[in-house]
Protein backbone atom coordinates (compact mmCIF):
# COMPACT_ATOMS: atom_id res chain seq x y z
CA UNK A 1 0.00 0.00 0.00
CA UNK A 2 1.06 3.58 -0.69
CA UNK A 3 -0.21 6.43 1.50
CA UNK A 4 -0.48 9.02 -1.27
CA UNK A 5 -2.32 6.65 -3.59
CA UNK A 6 -4.65 5.45 -0.84
CA UNK A 7 -5.48 9.06 0.12
CA UNK A 8 -6.03 10.04 -3.52
CA UNK A 9 -8.29 7.01 -4.07
CA UNK A 10 -10.34 7.74 -0.95
CA UNK A 11 -10.63 11.39 -2.04
CA UNK A 12 -11.63 10.39 -5.55
CA UNK A 13 -14.46 8.14 -4.31
CA UNK A 14 -15.75 10.83 -1.92
CA UNK A 15 -15.58 13.40 -4.74
CA UNK A 16 -17.67 11.12 -6.97
CA UNK A 17 -20.20 10.84 -4.16
CA UNK A 18 -20.23 14.62 -3.65
CA UNK A 19 -21.06 15.21 -7.31
CA UNK A 20 -24.06 12.92 -6.88
CA UNK A 21 -26.18 15.14 -4.63
CA UNK A 22 -29.30 13.01 -4.88
CA UNK A 23 -27.46 9.94 -3.59
CA UNK A 24 -26.04 11.96 -0.69
CA UNK A 25 -29.52 13.26 0.16
CA UNK A 26 -30.97 9.74 0.06
CA UNK A 27 -28.12 8.38 2.20
CA UNK A 28 -28.72 11.01 4.85
CA UNK A 29 -32.51 11.25 4.85
CA UNK A 30 -33.87 7.74 4.22
CA UNK A 31 -32.77 6.16 7.55
CA UNK A 32 -34.40 8.98 9.49
CA UNK A 33 -37.65 8.57 7.57
CA UNK A 34 -37.59 4.83 8.30
CA UNK A 35 -36.92 5.52 11.97
CA UNK A 36 -40.02 7.73 11.98
CA UNK A 37 -42.00 4.75 10.71
CA UNK A 38 -40.53 2.51 13.39
CA UNK A 39 -41.35 5.11 16.03
CA UNK A 40 -45.03 5.30 15.11
CA UNK A 41 -45.27 1.51 14.79
CA UNK A 42 -44.19 0.99 18.40
CA UNK A 43 -45.20 4.22 20.13
CA UNK A 44 -48.35 2.72 21.69
CA UNK A 45 -46.87 -0.70 22.49
CA UNK A 46 -46.49 -1.24 26.23
CA UNK A 47 -42.89 -1.67 27.42
CA UNK A 48 -42.10 -5.20 28.64
CA UNK A 49 -41.54 -5.23 32.42
CA UNK A 50 -37.92 -4.52 33.37
CA UNK A 51 -36.67 -4.18 29.79
CA UNK A 52 -36.24 -1.25 27.40
CA UNK A 53 -39.31 -0.08 25.50
CA UNK A 54 -39.90 -1.90 22.23
CA UNK A 55 -39.00 1.24 20.26
CA UNK A 56 -35.70 1.61 22.12
CA UNK A 57 -34.85 -2.04 21.50
CA UNK A 58 -35.70 -1.99 17.77
CA UNK A 59 -34.42 1.50 16.95
CA UNK A 60 -31.02 0.77 18.50
CA UNK A 61 -30.55 -2.23 16.21
CA UNK A 62 -31.86 -0.28 13.21
CA UNK A 63 -29.17 2.38 13.76
CA UNK A 64 -26.59 -0.32 13.09
CA UNK A 65 -28.56 -2.01 10.34
CA UNK A 66 -29.27 0.97 8.04
CA UNK A 67 -25.60 1.71 7.18
CA UNK A 68 -25.02 -2.02 6.76
CA UNK A 69 -27.67 -2.57 4.09
CA UNK A 70 -27.20 0.77 2.31
CA UNK A 71 -23.40 0.69 2.14
CA UNK A 72 -23.52 -2.90 0.90
CA UNK A 73 -25.74 -1.88 -2.01
CA UNK A 74 -23.86 1.33 -2.82
CA UNK A 75 -20.51 -0.45 -2.83
CA UNK A 76 -21.66 -3.40 -4.92
CA UNK A 77 -22.91 -1.06 -7.63
CA UNK A 78 -19.89 1.30 -7.42
CA UNK A 79 -17.42 -1.57 -7.80
CA UNK A 80 -19.45 -3.14 -10.59
CA UNK A 81 -19.32 0.20 -12.42
CA UNK A 82 -15.52 0.20 -12.06
CA UNK A 83 -15.53 -3.20 -13.75
CA UNK A 84 -17.99 -2.49 -16.55
CA UNK A 85 -16.66 0.96 -17.52
CA UNK A 86 -13.09 -0.30 -17.78
CA UNK A 87 -11.71 1.97 -15.07
CA UNK A 88 -10.80 -1.06 -12.95
CA UNK A 89 -8.73 -2.59 -15.74
CA UNK A 90 -7.05 0.74 -16.30
CA UNK A 91 -6.33 1.22 -12.59
CA UNK A 92 -4.69 -2.19 -12.48
CA UNK A 93 -2.24 -1.12 -15.23
CA UNK A 94 -1.05 1.73 -12.96
CA UNK A 95 1.13 1.53 -9.83
CA UNK A 96 -2.05 1.46 -7.68
CA UNK A 97 -2.08 -1.58 -5.38
CA UNK A 98 -5.21 -3.71 -5.01
CA UNK A 99 -5.41 -2.90 -1.32
CA UNK A 100 -5.08 0.84 -2.07
CA UNK A 101 -8.30 0.56 -4.05
CA UNK A 102 -10.17 -1.69 -1.61
CA UNK A 103 -9.16 0.19 1.53
CA UNK A 104 -9.94 3.43 -0.32
CA UNK A 105 -13.52 2.20 -0.74
CA UNK A 106 -13.60 0.98 2.87
CA UNK A 107 -12.51 4.36 4.22
CA UNK A 108 -14.61 6.51 1.88
CA UNK A 109 -17.90 4.65 2.29
CA UNK A 110 -17.09 3.99 5.97
CA UNK A 111 -17.00 7.77 6.44
CA UNK A 112 -20.28 8.08 4.53
CA UNK A 113 -21.71 5.45 6.89
CA UNK A 114 -20.54 7.42 9.95
CA UNK A 115 -22.15 10.59 8.57
CA UNK A 116 -25.35 8.68 7.92
CA UNK A 117 -25.51 7.07 11.35
CA UNK A 118 -24.64 10.36 13.08
CA UNK A 119 -27.65 12.01 11.45
CA UNK A 120 -29.99 9.11 12.20
CA UNK A 121 -28.69 8.87 15.79
CA UNK A 122 -29.36 12.55 16.37
CA UNK A 123 -32.90 12.02 15.09
CA UNK A 124 -33.40 8.90 17.20
CA UNK A 125 -32.11 10.43 20.44
CA UNK A 126 -33.35 14.01 20.09
CA UNK A 127 -36.62 13.66 18.19
CA UNK A 128 -37.85 10.24 19.28
CA UNK A 129 -36.30 10.16 22.76
CA UNK A 130 -34.27 6.98 22.29
CA UNK A 131 -32.71 6.00 25.61
CA UNK A 132 -29.55 3.93 26.00
CA UNK A 133 -27.55 3.38 29.18
CA UNK A 134 -24.28 3.88 27.24
CA UNK A 135 -23.03 6.73 25.07
CA UNK A 136 -24.56 7.62 21.71
CA UNK A 137 -21.03 7.95 20.32
CA UNK A 138 -20.50 4.24 20.87
CA UNK A 139 -23.62 3.63 18.77
CA UNK A 140 -22.13 5.76 15.98
CA UNK A 141 -18.80 3.93 16.30
CA UNK A 142 -20.45 0.51 15.98
CA UNK A 143 -22.57 1.72 13.06
CA UNK A 144 -19.39 3.00 11.37
CA UNK A 145 -17.57 -0.31 11.79
CA UNK A 146 -20.70 -2.01 10.48
CA UNK A 147 -20.63 0.23 7.40
CA UNK A 148 -17.02 -0.79 6.70
CA UNK A 149 -18.03 -4.45 7.02
CA UNK A 150 -20.83 -3.87 4.51
CA UNK A 151 -18.41 -2.17 2.09
CA UNK A 152 -16.01 -5.09 2.37
CA UNK A 153 -18.77 -7.64 1.72
CA UNK A 154 -20.05 -5.54 -1.19
CA UNK A 155 -16.59 -5.39 -2.78
CA UNK A 156 -16.21 -9.13 -2.41
CA UNK A 157 -19.68 -9.99 -3.77
CA UNK A 158 -19.38 -7.63 -6.75
CA UNK A 159 -16.68 -9.94 -8.11
CA UNK A 160 -19.38 -12.56 -8.69
CA UNK A 161 -21.80 -10.28 -10.52
CA UNK A 162 -21.52 -9.35 -14.18
CA UNK A 163 -24.53 -7.05 -14.30
CA UNK A 164 -26.40 -4.71 -11.97
CA UNK A 165 -29.31 -7.19 -11.97
CA UNK A 166 -27.04 -9.86 -10.52
CA UNK A 167 -25.38 -7.45 -8.11
CA UNK A 168 -28.62 -6.40 -6.43
CA UNK A 169 -29.60 -10.09 -6.00
CA UNK A 170 -26.68 -10.46 -3.61
CA UNK A 171 -28.43 -8.08 -1.24
CA UNK A 172 -31.09 -10.59 -0.08
CA UNK A 173 -28.49 -13.38 -0.13
CA UNK A 174 -25.99 -11.60 2.10
CA UNK A 175 -28.12 -9.19 4.11
CA UNK A 176 -31.45 -10.94 4.77
CA UNK A 177 -30.12 -14.00 6.67
CA UNK A 178 -28.00 -11.76 8.86
CA UNK A 179 -30.99 -9.55 9.69
CA UNK A 180 -33.27 -12.54 10.42
CA UNK A 181 -30.77 -14.27 12.68
CA UNK A 182 -29.16 -11.28 14.41
CA UNK A 183 -31.44 -11.45 17.44
CA UNK A 184 -33.89 -8.71 16.50
CA UNK A 185 -36.88 -10.99 15.84
CA UNK A 186 -36.07 -13.90 18.16
CA UNK A 187 -33.45 -13.55 20.91
CA UNK A 188 -30.42 -15.59 19.91
CA UNK A 189 -30.47 -17.74 23.06
CA UNK A 190 -34.05 -18.82 22.28
CA UNK A 191 -33.25 -20.09 18.77
CA UNK A 192 -32.78 -23.75 17.85
CA UNK A 193 -29.19 -24.86 18.35
CA UNK A 194 -28.34 -25.04 14.66
CA UNK A 195 -29.79 -21.59 14.03
CA UNK A 196 -27.70 -20.25 16.88
CA UNK A 197 -24.63 -21.83 15.28
CA UNK A 198 -25.42 -20.10 11.97
CA UNK A 199 -26.05 -16.84 13.80
CA UNK A 200 -22.70 -17.21 15.58
CA UNK A 201 -20.99 -17.38 12.19
CA UNK A 202 -22.61 -14.18 10.87
CA UNK A 203 -20.78 -10.92 11.65
CA UNK A 204 -23.95 -8.78 11.96
CA UNK A 205 -24.92 -10.80 15.07
CA UNK A 206 -21.88 -9.36 16.86
CA UNK A 207 -22.67 -5.81 15.80
CA UNK A 208 -26.19 -6.22 17.19
CA UNK A 209 -24.87 -7.70 20.44
CA UNK A 210 -22.44 -4.77 20.77
CA UNK A 211 -25.33 -2.32 20.31
CA UNK A 212 -27.39 -4.17 22.92
CA UNK A 213 -24.46 -3.92 25.33
CA UNK A 214 -24.43 -0.14 24.81
CA UNK A 215 -28.18 -0.12 25.40
CA UNK A 216 -27.89 -1.97 28.74
CA UNK A 217 -24.63 -0.73 30.28
CA UNK A 218 -23.47 2.79 31.14
CA UNK A 219 -19.81 1.99 30.46
CA UNK A 220 -18.45 0.10 27.43
CA UNK A 221 -18.19 -3.59 28.36
CA UNK A 222 -15.54 -6.14 27.46
CA UNK A 223 -18.17 -8.03 25.46
CA UNK A 224 -18.87 -4.89 23.42
CA UNK A 225 -15.20 -4.34 22.58
CA UNK A 226 -14.79 -8.02 21.72
CA UNK A 227 -17.82 -7.79 19.39
CA UNK A 228 -16.50 -4.62 17.73
CA UNK A 229 -13.16 -6.35 17.19
CA UNK A 230 -14.90 -9.36 15.60
CA UNK A 231 -16.87 -7.13 13.20
CA UNK A 232 -13.72 -5.17 12.29
CA UNK A 233 -11.79 -8.44 11.82
CA UNK A 234 -14.52 -9.79 9.54
CA UNK A 235 -14.33 -6.57 7.52
CA UNK A 236 -10.56 -6.86 7.04
CA UNK A 237 -10.92 -10.57 6.14
CA UNK A 238 -13.56 -9.70 3.51
CA UNK A 239 -11.31 -6.95 2.07
CA UNK A 240 -8.42 -9.38 1.74
CA UNK A 241 -10.74 -11.93 0.10
CA UNK A 242 -11.94 -9.19 -2.25
CA UNK A 243 -8.31 -8.45 -3.15
CA UNK A 244 -7.93 -12.09 -4.15
CA UNK A 245 -10.79 -11.66 -6.64
CA UNK A 246 -9.05 -8.76 -8.42
CA UNK A 247 -6.98 -10.07 -11.30
CA UNK A 248 -4.55 -7.88 -13.17
CA UNK A 249 -4.77 -10.29 -16.10
CA UNK A 250 -8.00 -11.61 -17.58
CA UNK A 251 -9.15 -13.60 -20.59
CA UNK B 1 17.20 0.03 -33.77
CA UNK B 2 16.19 -1.72 -30.56
CA UNK B 3 12.58 -2.45 -29.92
CA UNK B 4 10.45 -1.03 -27.10
CA UNK B 5 8.06 -3.95 -27.59
CA UNK B 6 8.94 -7.33 -28.93
CA UNK B 7 6.30 -10.01 -29.45
CA UNK B 8 7.31 -13.60 -30.19
CA UNK B 9 4.96 -16.37 -31.34
CA UNK B 10 2.07 -14.92 -29.33
CA UNK B 11 -0.99 -17.14 -29.14
CA UNK B 12 -4.13 -15.95 -27.36
CA UNK B 13 -7.48 -17.69 -26.97
CA UNK B 14 -10.57 -15.79 -25.82
CA UNK B 15 -13.92 -17.40 -25.13
CA UNK B 16 -12.77 -20.73 -26.59
CA UNK B 17 -11.75 -19.12 -29.88
CA UNK B 18 -8.19 -18.48 -31.07
CA UNK B 19 -7.80 -14.73 -31.47
CA UNK B 20 -4.06 -14.43 -32.12
CA UNK B 21 -2.32 -17.18 -34.10
CA UNK B 22 1.37 -16.95 -33.18
CA UNK B 23 2.12 -13.30 -33.90
CA UNK B 24 5.73 -12.07 -33.92
CA UNK B 25 6.52 -8.38 -34.33
CA UNK B 26 8.39 -5.45 -32.85
CA UNK B 27 7.75 -1.79 -32.08
CA UNK B 28 10.93 0.30 -32.50
CA UNK B 29 11.69 2.89 -29.80
CA UNK B 30 10.83 6.50 -30.50
CA UNK B 31 8.42 5.77 -33.33
CA UNK B 32 4.70 5.98 -33.93
CA UNK B 33 3.74 2.46 -34.93
CA UNK B 34 0.26 1.94 -36.30
CA UNK B 35 -1.63 -1.26 -35.57
CA UNK B 36 -4.17 -1.51 -38.35
CA UNK B 37 -6.82 -4.00 -39.18
CA UNK B 38 -10.56 -4.44 -39.37
CA UNK B 39 -12.76 -4.68 -36.31
CA UNK B 40 -12.37 -8.11 -34.72
CA UNK B 41 -8.91 -8.73 -36.16
CA UNK B 42 -7.23 -8.96 -32.74
CA UNK B 43 -5.85 -5.42 -32.37
CA UNK B 44 -7.23 -4.86 -28.89
CA UNK B 45 -6.14 -8.32 -27.73
CA UNK B 46 -2.58 -7.67 -28.94
CA UNK B 47 -2.56 -4.31 -27.15
CA UNK B 48 -3.89 -5.86 -23.95
CA UNK B 49 -1.09 -8.42 -24.13
CA UNK B 50 1.48 -5.61 -24.50
CA UNK B 51 0.04 -3.79 -21.48
CA UNK B 52 0.00 -7.07 -19.54
CA UNK B 53 -3.70 -7.40 -18.78
CA UNK B 54 -4.36 -10.23 -21.25
CA UNK B 55 -4.00 -13.88 -20.26
CA UNK B 56 -1.84 -15.38 -22.99
CA UNK B 57 -1.81 -18.99 -24.21
CA UNK B 58 1.81 -19.20 -25.33
CA UNK B 59 4.60 -17.02 -26.66
CA UNK B 60 6.30 -14.04 -25.06
CA UNK B 61 5.85 -10.27 -24.95
CA UNK B 62 8.75 -8.10 -23.76
CA UNK B 63 8.17 -4.43 -23.03
CA UNK B 64 11.09 -2.04 -22.41
CA UNK B 65 13.29 -5.04 -21.73
CA UNK B 66 10.97 -6.65 -19.16
CA UNK B 67 8.20 -9.25 -19.48
CA UNK B 68 4.87 -7.50 -20.19
CA UNK B 69 2.87 -6.87 -17.03
CA UNK B 70 5.91 -6.59 -14.74
CA UNK B 71 5.19 -4.40 -11.71
CA UNK B 72 7.89 -1.81 -12.54
CA UNK B 73 6.37 -1.30 -16.02
CA UNK B 74 3.21 0.17 -14.48
CA UNK B 75 4.97 3.56 -14.14
CA UNK B 76 6.49 3.37 -17.61
CA UNK B 77 3.53 2.34 -19.79
CA UNK B 78 0.38 4.38 -20.48
CA UNK B 79 -2.73 2.62 -21.80
CA UNK B 80 -5.80 4.09 -23.45
CA UNK B 81 -8.64 1.59 -23.68
CA UNK B 82 -10.98 1.72 -26.64
CA UNK B 83 -14.04 2.68 -24.58
CA UNK B 84 -13.18 5.81 -22.58
CA UNK B 85 -12.35 4.55 -19.09
CA UNK B 86 -12.65 7.66 -16.98
CA UNK B 87 -15.07 8.47 -14.18
CA UNK B 88 -18.22 10.03 -15.66
CA UNK B 89 -19.17 11.53 -12.30
CA UNK B 90 -15.91 13.48 -11.93
CA UNK B 91 -14.74 16.56 -13.84
CA UNK B 92 -12.02 16.25 -16.48
CA UNK B 93 -9.54 17.92 -14.14
CA UNK B 94 -10.44 15.65 -11.20
CA UNK B 95 -9.94 12.59 -13.39
CA UNK B 96 -6.55 13.83 -14.64
CA UNK B 97 -5.40 14.73 -11.13
CA UNK B 98 -6.34 11.31 -9.78
CA UNK B 99 -4.46 9.44 -12.50
CA UNK B 100 -1.55 11.90 -12.07
CA UNK B 101 -1.19 10.93 -8.40
CA UNK B 102 -1.26 7.22 -9.31
CA UNK B 103 1.72 7.89 -11.60
CA UNK B 104 3.54 9.98 -8.98
CA UNK B 105 2.80 13.31 -10.71
CA UNK B 106 1.19 16.50 -9.45
CA UNK B 107 -1.51 19.01 -10.31
CA UNK B 108 0.62 20.97 -12.77
CA UNK B 109 1.21 17.87 -14.91
CA UNK B 110 -2.50 17.02 -14.73
CA UNK B 111 -3.54 20.47 -15.93
CA UNK B 112 -0.97 20.32 -18.73
CA UNK B 113 -2.22 16.92 -19.88
CA UNK B 114 -5.78 18.28 -20.01
CA UNK B 115 -4.63 21.30 -22.04
CA UNK B 116 -2.58 19.08 -24.36
CA UNK B 117 -5.69 17.19 -25.51
CA UNK B 118 -7.55 20.46 -26.08
CA UNK B 119 -9.87 20.24 -23.09
CA UNK B 120 -8.62 23.27 -21.10
CA UNK B 121 -11.94 25.07 -21.51
CA UNK B 122 -13.91 21.97 -20.46
CA UNK B 123 -11.63 21.08 -17.54
CA UNK B 124 -14.27 21.74 -14.89
CA UNK B 125 -17.07 19.93 -16.69
CA UNK B 126 -18.25 16.53 -15.51
CA UNK B 127 -17.05 13.87 -17.95
CA UNK B 128 -20.61 12.51 -18.13
CA UNK B 129 -21.77 15.75 -19.78
CA UNK B 130 -19.10 15.72 -22.52
CA UNK B 131 -19.49 14.61 -26.13
CA UNK B 132 -18.11 11.21 -27.12
CA UNK B 133 -15.03 12.72 -28.72
CA UNK B 134 -14.31 14.93 -25.71
CA UNK B 135 -14.77 12.00 -23.37
CA UNK B 136 -12.24 9.93 -25.25
CA UNK B 137 -9.79 12.86 -25.15
CA UNK B 138 -10.32 13.08 -21.37
CA UNK B 139 -9.39 9.42 -21.22
CA UNK B 140 -6.33 10.13 -23.40
CA UNK B 141 -5.20 12.88 -21.02
CA UNK B 142 -5.27 10.33 -18.18
CA UNK B 143 -3.13 7.91 -20.23
CA UNK B 144 -0.52 10.57 -21.04
CA UNK B 145 -0.39 12.34 -17.68
CA UNK B 146 2.41 10.16 -16.31
CA UNK B 147 4.62 10.89 -19.36
CA UNK B 148 5.16 7.16 -19.93
CA UNK B 149 8.00 5.79 -22.07
CA UNK B 150 5.59 3.57 -23.98
CA UNK B 151 2.08 4.70 -24.86
CA UNK B 152 -0.46 2.16 -26.06
CA UNK B 153 -3.51 3.84 -27.58
CA UNK B 154 -6.52 1.83 -28.71
CA UNK B 155 -8.31 3.86 -31.40
CA UNK B 156 -7.61 7.30 -29.88
CA UNK B 157 -8.93 9.34 -32.80
CA UNK B 158 -12.36 7.75 -33.30
CA UNK B 159 -15.10 10.38 -33.36
CA UNK B 160 -12.70 13.35 -33.33
CA UNK B 161 -13.19 16.16 -35.80
CA UNK B 162 -10.59 16.35 -38.60
CA UNK B 163 -8.77 19.38 -37.19
CA UNK B 164 -8.43 17.78 -33.76
CA UNK B 165 -7.39 14.51 -35.34
CA UNK B 166 -4.54 16.27 -37.14
CA UNK B 167 -3.58 18.00 -33.86
CA UNK B 168 -3.50 14.69 -32.02
CA UNK B 169 -1.30 13.05 -34.66
CA UNK B 170 1.05 16.05 -34.53
CA UNK B 171 1.23 15.55 -30.75
CA UNK B 172 1.99 11.86 -31.15
CA UNK B 173 4.89 12.66 -33.49
CA UNK B 174 6.19 15.37 -31.15
CA UNK B 175 6.17 12.81 -28.33
CA UNK B 176 8.01 10.28 -30.52
CA UNK B 177 10.60 12.93 -31.39
CA UNK B 178 11.23 13.25 -27.65
CA UNK B 179 11.89 9.51 -27.38
CA UNK B 180 8.44 8.20 -26.43
CA UNK B 181 7.31 5.05 -28.22
CA UNK B 182 3.70 4.96 -29.38
CA UNK B 183 1.63 2.01 -30.48
CA UNK B 184 -1.61 3.33 -31.95
CA UNK B 185 -4.45 1.21 -33.30
CA UNK B 186 -6.93 2.26 -35.91
CA UNK B 187 -9.33 0.66 -38.34
CA UNK B 188 -9.23 3.68 -40.62
CA UNK B 189 -6.71 3.26 -43.41
CA UNK B 190 -6.15 6.98 -44.01
CA UNK B 191 -4.46 7.08 -40.60
CA UNK B 192 -1.94 4.45 -41.68
CA UNK B 193 -0.10 7.04 -43.77
CA UNK B 194 0.55 9.08 -40.62
CA UNK B 195 2.55 6.29 -38.94
CA UNK B 196 6.32 5.67 -39.02
CA UNK B 197 5.72 1.95 -39.17
CA UNK B 198 2.71 -0.25 -39.81
CA UNK B 199 1.58 -3.53 -38.38
CA UNK B 200 -1.26 -4.85 -40.49
CA UNK B 201 -3.27 -7.56 -38.81
CA UNK B 202 -6.21 -9.62 -40.04
CA UNK B 203 -7.99 -12.54 -38.38
CA UNK B 204 -5.29 -12.78 -35.74
CA UNK B 205 -2.40 -13.03 -38.20
CA UNK B 206 0.18 -10.43 -39.14
CA UNK B 207 -0.15 -9.43 -42.81
CA UNK B 208 2.58 -6.78 -42.92
CA UNK B 209 5.22 -5.24 -40.64
CA UNK B 210 6.94 -2.40 -42.49
CA UNK B 211 7.02 1.34 -43.21
CA UNK B 212 4.09 2.80 -45.18
CA UNK B 213 6.49 3.55 -48.08
CA UNK B 214 7.73 -0.05 -48.21
CA UNK B 215 4.16 -1.39 -48.09
CA UNK B 216 3.27 0.86 -51.02
CA UNK B 217 6.36 -0.18 -52.96
CA UNK B 218 5.88 -3.89 -52.33
CA UNK B 219 2.27 -3.83 -53.53
CA UNK B 220 2.75 -1.34 -56.36
CA UNK B 221 0.00 1.05 -55.23
CA UNK B 222 -0.05 4.44 -53.49
CA UNK B 223 -3.38 3.74 -51.83
CA UNK B 224 -2.78 1.95 -48.50
CA UNK B 225 -6.33 0.59 -48.44
CA UNK B 226 -5.71 -1.06 -51.81
CA UNK B 227 -2.25 -2.18 -50.64
CA UNK B 228 -3.80 -3.89 -47.63
CA UNK B 229 -6.28 -5.67 -49.92
CA UNK B 230 -3.48 -6.93 -52.20
CA UNK B 231 -1.45 -8.15 -49.24
CA UNK B 232 -4.43 -10.14 -47.96
CA UNK B 233 -5.08 -11.68 -51.42
CA UNK B 234 -1.39 -12.61 -51.72
CA UNK B 235 -1.40 -14.19 -48.27
CA UNK B 236 -4.56 -16.17 -49.07
CA UNK B 237 -3.13 -17.25 -52.41
CA UNK B 238 -0.09 -18.69 -50.63
CA UNK B 239 -2.11 -20.74 -48.18
CA UNK B 240 -4.25 -22.24 -50.92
Amino acid sequence: MNGRILAATTGRILRQLRHDRRTVALLVVVPSVLLTLVYFMYVDQPAPPGGPSTFDRVALIMLGFFPFIIMFLVTSIAMLRERTTGTLERLLTTPLGKLDLLFGYGIAFGLAGVLQSTVSSVVAYRVFGLETAGSAWLVVLIAGVNAVLAVALGLFCSAFARTEFQAVQFMPVVVAPQLLLCGLFVPRDQMAGWLQAVSDALPLSYAVEALQEVGAHAEPTATMWRDVAIVAGAAVAALVLAAATLRRRSG
Amino acid sequence: MDDAVSVRELVVDRGGRRVLHGISCGVPRGTVTGLLGPSGSGKTTLMRAVVGVQTVGSGAVDVLGRPAGSADLRRRVGYLTQAPSVYADLTVRENARYFAVLQGRGRAEADRAVADVGLATAADQLVGTLSGGQRSRASLACALVGEPELVVLDEPTVGQDPVLRADLWARFHAMAANGTTLLVSSHVMDEAARCDRLLLIREGRLVADDTPAAVRAATGTDDLEEAFLRLIRDAEGETR
